[in-house]
């Protein structure tokens, strides 16, 4: 079920903060987050964050077309680097 | 034989199964179309006449989104997700399920045919 549209996007507050600080200042600056569940809304297009994946921050540039996706699509938790090929193993 | 939007002929069943052949219409998009255009959906495809088919396609040119422009829109749509580098982006990219099935098994629509990795075990002792 999707989320009522009275309450409106769910962005962190203090994310949002952060991205008010920049764009009252105009400055550009990476900012870190853990708020993977916040939704990208508008006014974070053009800044940079640096979200979560568990392990380590993954640089996230926002565009216009993500708006309206949340933070954590775009930093991917599992990394499958493929089946390690199992050949000695099963020589008898 | 009746030609509705393009290269569809669904011909000689009930209007409300006939026009489903048309990609982007299904039951229930049949039934309002056909109500709207005042044609009873029981009646077969050849039994309509010219004004009502007619109407029909005006209906469905004017108001639904079918065949090409309908499935361009939802590869446009695909491939804004494969674009903004999302996670439902790369899982399209990688031809697995998008959204959240299992993969462990089966999963066999998105992935296409088994490909077998492992050599089989020698059946020698």
């Amino acid at each position: 079920m999707s989320r009522s549209l009275k309450k409106g996007p769910y962005i962190e507050h203090s994310l949002q903060k952060k991205v008010d600080a920049l764009n009252d200042t105009g400055k550009k600056t990476v900012i870190k987050t853990w708020s993977r569940r916040s939704m990208i809304s508008p006014d974070f297009v053009g800044h940079t964050f640096a979200v979560h994946n568990g392990n380590k921050f993954i640089p996230v540039f926002v565009t216009e077309n993500m708006v309206g996706h949340r933070l954590g699509e775009f930093a991917p938790t599992r990394n499958f680097r493929g089946h390690v090929a199992k050949k000695d193993k099963k020589k008898k | 034989m009746a030609r509705i939007s393009g290269v569809d002929i669904p011909d000689r069943k009930r209007g409300e199964v006939s026009l489903t052949y048309i990609y982007g219409i299904g039951r229930s998009s049949a039934r309002s179309i056909l109500t709207k255009a005042g044609v009873d959906i029981n009646k077969k495809v050849q039994d309509w006449t010219d004004d009502e088919s007619t109407a029909i396609r005006n209906i469905i040119n004017s108001e639904f989104k079918v065949e090409g422009p309908l499935k361009s829109e939802v590869q446009l749509s695909i491939k804004r997700l494969m674009d903004i580098g999302c996670y439902r982006g790369i899982r399209h990219r990688k031809g697995l399920p998008v959204r959240g099935q299992n993969t462990k098994n089966n999963a066999r629509t998105r992935k296409g045919k088994r490909k077998t990795v492992a050599n089989k075990k020698k059946a020698t002792k």
